[in-house]
């Protein structure tokens, strides 16, 4: 398929990435020689075929309604990058 | 002594039987790991605390009763399980500075057994890759051949095994990072049935298709390995109920009425090259001296096992790698000046410095086949024949026990050879790929030496939970001498 | 065209968090107030490697709620993610369900605002369960700071109720609301306390009008942070008039423009234009690999009706057929909960009559619940006690405001049984000689007061029965009365 520099811009602000246009062309070509490869996907009928999202057909893995221990504060805030003692810190959520 | 030469059952009896210090043990291959990794870049990290612990299993009575086989055995374990208290990197920018506040459960299990990780393995970062140089790290050698690739992902471990660095080390396998390292480098390495290791811990990839994988260079070591770090777990739903198989015991029982399969698309497949083929054939030959019945087994569907991996494993990193937006752990870029939203800006810019090319690449591939408008045609198309790919490998396995054929197309690759063709370096996987689509347990054996001296391999793989299978057959090539364990020299 | 000619329709998206003891996908408490980032583990903050583990407790509460709204549970139920970024996700997903939610369509009953012997219905789309994000805090004084990220909620388990768009008036989506916290409290899935967040309301909002050429839909909006009942529906009144003014200059219709999100402001009474998010609703949404299918079978569905108990519907019908009450009577008693209805009809066991019990009920004990700030079940005067005392009014041995000082002393005296207080409070039966003897006595004294009875005008007895009771408070003022006029009547 055609990939257009615009589609690439949009799947990169989906995914939060950001591109200078220099590396948004040799994305755009590196996607679109990775997206023509699987396309040969198109040659397999599927009709009829359920989607597998698991490898084995396992069910019901539930834990009960238990309190277990968690992590200390200190520790939950240990690999922050930025922190208040208590709190997460980030840029202004608001602008 | 060259303990290097030691199997780690053989060196975890000498420990237990008083034979060898544990504290002796460990410093070796410390001492050993630092000189080597100044060569090779396999380990991250070279933890020397293991001594504290090996003195202390040195320190303990006669009485007390070994906690497994592999007691006081050293391991490295690759740099994406977390472990408390240690940075866990993932071999990328965005995890350099992280330290795990908690242990995975394969990680947990082999501590409990006694085993004593001495190091940190490199690894393609965030597992994305077969060579190991996408590492944030710097890229590993092969230790057969300097100026080659160790495969990858699980390349750091593999490497270290090759070079005597530690008899043990633990890999993940999302497409082949366990096998096709192990192939590269020489050493056996299993892919698990998936489910039968828990993930807790690890760090995820593509999390239906990862596997934690024991390497080792004997087959009992792997065996071991996995015996220890199998089992049910609570906290990984997709961690398999059933009982584990007594792995060790089973090595050595006889291979009577064993039906081999030999995948004729992999072994006529045109990008194998002719000494990878003779391993193969060799192998075969081997099995049918050891009284195994042959079989040809057609997998049609296998050729498409590279493009749905490439639909499958890309969609779930792009959800799985969301967290690293720089909020609450890992790297962090500032904001750009001016902009309406230093948030998204935070967050844009953290993702775009923290990641390298090809998990980018792969981040994107993942979120275009996600989103609207392309999620039937490629996501979920991509999910319809992974399921026929498992039901052809499902049918095979009715007929055969164990399937035969290449791990790799060729032996280890030239460092740089594979970098600027995506497509070409992802065809690395095409033998590999199909056992993490289809969940079953898939190991690479070692085959001997091509005649520039690079390591060969073979590989096995079997239904689901037949590991106690594909390792006795590998025990008897192992025992037979199709190949022997061997560790690489070099000036 | 005036504004008659616009039908409001409105569908509501309702989270309720689920009484867990711990979140949806980890072991740690939920617990409302608890000091930031102290109900954390590696899996709500989203670390690398950690794994969810569903909570059996979240789907039974998830699968009673469903079978209360008349949902159908499907045999088969799984989890997606829902991926979008915001520091209070720690992942970077959600994880929801899609295309296979716990509880397909249903419905609810209500009465209706405009005639409370009858019942409105709301069809419910589905209902699906969600872990909860963390809190962001902006500092508002200092504007453009940081903002503060506390993962204590994130991973709560969320019940997210999506009705039909069959709500006609911003009345009834209140009584909607007040019908669904109330079945949910009945149930005790739910603290539905909104000022803590555990019961959240967005709601979608647009017109149909009748033009000359025929009905047009006007765009529909989301409307955010609807804090309150009250705040729903001022809002939906709100939004009423603005869509019927936008409209009015505009001419835009549905599908024209894109879903605008506009949020709530309670000081100003306005919505206020909300920035969108600039993925628009690209959630990508596939199935969550870390999780596996749950299967709800006949038996899990049998345990959960069985807990179900009587709805507030059925309540307020029985309360009506069984005791005779009024359908306002039967609904003031069922918005109160449970234990009041059990209290009522303990006291009407002890030989209260319904009529009476009710109004006991919402005059007296209320009054003091609501004095007092106590619940039902820390009240004082236990039913059995009042269902005595009322029977004892019931069967002429008690004077009525007799009997209210019984109730009274009770309050005071929890220990106390009705003798002690009859006797506390001198409290004896007035024998009939002894009565008519009183009523002589006054009708002596005011003869003015029988002259005007004689002329027809009974006005003046009230007067007299005030002054029998100042004399002897245990008189009963009925009786008083009849046998005055009897006296009276005699006297010719
Ligand atoms: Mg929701
Ligand atoms: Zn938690």
């Amino acid at each position: 398929m055609q990939l257009t520099i615009e589609q690439v811009r949009k799947v990169a602000q989906l995914a939060r990435l950001e591109f200078t246009e220099e590396q948004l062309e040799s994305f755009s070509a590196q996607l679109a020689s990775i997206i023509s490869f699987v396309e040969q996907l198109k040659d397999v009928d599927t009709e009829g075929v359920e989607v597998l999202s698991h490898p084995h057909a396992l069910q019901d893995a539930l834990r009960e309604d238990e309190v277990q221990e968690g992590l200390s504060r200190q520790a939950a805030l240990a690999n922050a990058p930025a922190h208040d003692g208590e709190c997460f810190l980030v840029p202004p959520v608001l602008g | 002594m060259e303990l290097e030469r030691l199997s780690a059952v053989e060196l975890g009896r000498r420990i237990a039987a008083g034979e060898l210090k544990c504290s002796e043990v460990v410093r070796y291959f410390l001492d050993r790991s630092i000189e080597r990794n100044a060569a090779l870049n396999a380990l991250i990290e070279i933890d020397e605390e293991a001594l504290n612990a090996a003195e202390e299993i040195d320190r303990r009575s006669s009485r007390e009763s070994r906690r497994s086989p592999l007691e006081g055995v050293p391991i490295v374990i690759k740099d994406i399980l977390c472990m408390e208290g240690k940075r866990t990197t993932c071999a990328s920018r965005m995890l350099e500075n992280f330290t795990a506040p908690y242990t995975a459960t394969a990680v947990k299990r082999l501590l409990d057994g006694g085993v004593l990780p001495i190091g940190r393995a490199n690894m393609d970062e965030f597992a994305m890759g077969g060579s190991t140089e996408t590492s944030y790290f710097g890229v590993t050698r092969n230790p057969w051949d300097l100026s080659r690739t160790p495969g990858g992902s699980s390349g750091g471990s593999a490497a270290a095994l090759a070079a005597g660095m530690a008899p043990l080390a633990v890999g993940t396998d999302t497409g082949g990072s366990v096998r096709q390292p192990s192939a590269y480098c020489g050493v056996v390495g299993l892919k698990p049935t998936y489910g039968r290791i828990s993930r807790y811990g690890l760090v995820a990839f593509a999390s239906s298709l990862d596997q934690v994988g024991p390497m080792a260079h004997y087959v009992e070591d792997v065996a071991a390995l996995l015996q220890l770090m199998a089992g049910p777990d609570g906290r990984d739903s997709t961690s398999l109920p059933a009982a584990v198989d007594d792995y060790l015991g089973a090595l050595g029982k006889p291979l009577d009425g064993l039906r081999v399969g030999v995948i004729s698309e992999h072994v006529e497949h045109p990008d194998v090259a002719p000494e990878v083929r003779q391993a193969v054939q060799r192998a075969i030959t081997h099995l049918t001296d050891l009284g195994a019945a042959l079989e040809q087994v057609h997998l049609a569907l296998t050729r498409y096992a590279v493009p749905t991996y490439y639909l499958v494993a890309p969609s779930e990193a792009s959800s799985n790698l969301s967290r690293y937006d720089g909020v609450h752990y890992g790297y962090r870029d500032r904001p750009a000046e001016g902009v309406e939203s230093p948030l998204v800006s935070m967050m844009s810019r953290t993702r775009s410095h923290g990641f390298g090319d090809e998990v980018k690449r792969r981040v994107m591939l993942g979120t275009f086949a996600l989103s609207a408008g392309y999620y039937d045609a490629y996501y979920k198309k991509a999910l319809k024949v992974r399921r026929m790919i498992a039901e052809e490998m499902r049918r095979a396995f009715e007929r055969v026990d164990v399937l035969v054929g290449p791990v790799a197309p060729t032996p280890a690759f030239s460092l740089g050879e594979n970098a600027d063709d995506p497509v070409r370096m992802y065809l690395q996987d095409q033998f590999t790929v199909a056992a993490n689509l289809a969940g079953i347990p898939a190991l690479a054996v070692p085959a001997g030496f091509n005649d520039q001296g690079l390591p060969l391999a073979v590989q096995l793989q079997g239904a689901p939970l037949s590991e106690a299978t594909l390792l006795n057959v590998a025990y008897h090539l192992q025992q037979n001498r199709f190949f022997v364990p061997r560790v690489a020299e070099w000036k | 065209m005036t504004l008659d000619a616009c039908q409001l329709v409105v569908g509501l998206e309702v989270h309720v968090q689920l009484r867990t003891q711990t979140k949806l996908f980890c072991g740690c408490p939920t617990i409302f107030g608890a000091p930031a980032n102290t109900q954390v583990c590696p899996v709500c903050l989203g670390l690398p490697g950690a794994l969810p583990v569903l909570n059996r407790r979240a789907v039974e509460l998830a699968v009673q709620t469903g079978l209360a709204l008349n949902c159908a549970i499907p045999a088969r139920t799984k989890w997606d993610r829902k991926n979008y970024f915001y520091p209070d996700l720690p992942k970077g997903y959600q994880i929801s369900q899609f295309d296979l939610p716990i509880c397909g369509p249903g419905w609810l009953e209500f009465p209706d605002p405009d005639a409370p012997e009858h019942t409105l219905r709301v069809r419910l789309v589905r209902a699906h369960l969600e872990e909860d994000a963390g809190k962001s805090m902006h500092d508002e004084k200092s504007g453009r700071g940081d903002s503060r990220i506390d993962l204590n909620r994130a991973g709560t388990p969320l019940l997210e109720i999506v009705t039909e768009p069959d709500l006609r008036s911003p009345q009834a989506a209140k009584a909607f609301l007040t019908e669904l916290r109330l079945l949910l409290t009945y149930l005790d899935v739910s603290d539905c306390n909104m000022q803590e967040g555990s019961l959240r309301v967005d709601a979608n909002v647009n017109l149909h009008i009748d033009t000359p050429s025929g009905k047009v839909a006007t765009p529909i909006v989301e409307v955010k942070n609807l804090n309150s009942f009250r705040a729903v529906e001022r809002a939906l009144a709100y939004e009423q008039q603005r869509q019927w003014q936008q409209w009015q200059r505009d001419g835009k219709q549905l599908g024209e423009v894109p879903k605008q999100t506009r949020g709530w402001d309670e000081n100003q009474a306005v919505t206020v234009p909300q920035r969108e998010k600039e993925e628009s609703s690209d959630y990508r949404y596939f199935p969550d690999p870390d999780l596996v299918p749950i299967a709800i079978d006949a038996e899990l569905i049998e345990r959960c009706r069985a807990c179900l108990g009587e709805r507030p519907l059925e309540l307020r019908l029985r309360l009506q057929q069984e005791y005779g009450l009024t359908a306002y009577d039967a609904d003031v008693i069922v918005a109160q909960g449970r234990a009041l209805v059990e209290y009522f009809e303990m006291v009407v066991a002890k030989g209260a009559s319904a009529k009476r019990a009710s109004s006991w009920l919402q005059q007296d004990v209320l009054r003091t619940l609501n004095e007092q700030n106590l619940t039902i079940e820390q009240f004082p005067i236990d039913a059995d006690k009042l269902g005595e005392l009322i029977a004892a009014v019931e069967k002429g041995e008690l004077e009525n405001s007799r009997a209210r000082d019984v109730f009274q002393y009770y309050l005071g005296h929890p220990q106390a049984g009705l003798e002690q207080a009859r006797a506390a409070l001198g409290i004896v039966q007035v024998d009939d000689r002894e009565l008519t003897e009183l009523c002589q006595k006054l009708l002596d004294e005011h003869p003015q007061i029988v002259a005007q009875a004689k002329a027809g005008d009974l006005k003046g007895l009230g007067a007299l029965i005030g002054a029998a009771k100042r004399r002897n408070p245990n008189v009963d003022p009925r009786k008083v009365r009849s046998i005055c006029q009897h006296l009276i009547e005699q006297q010719g």
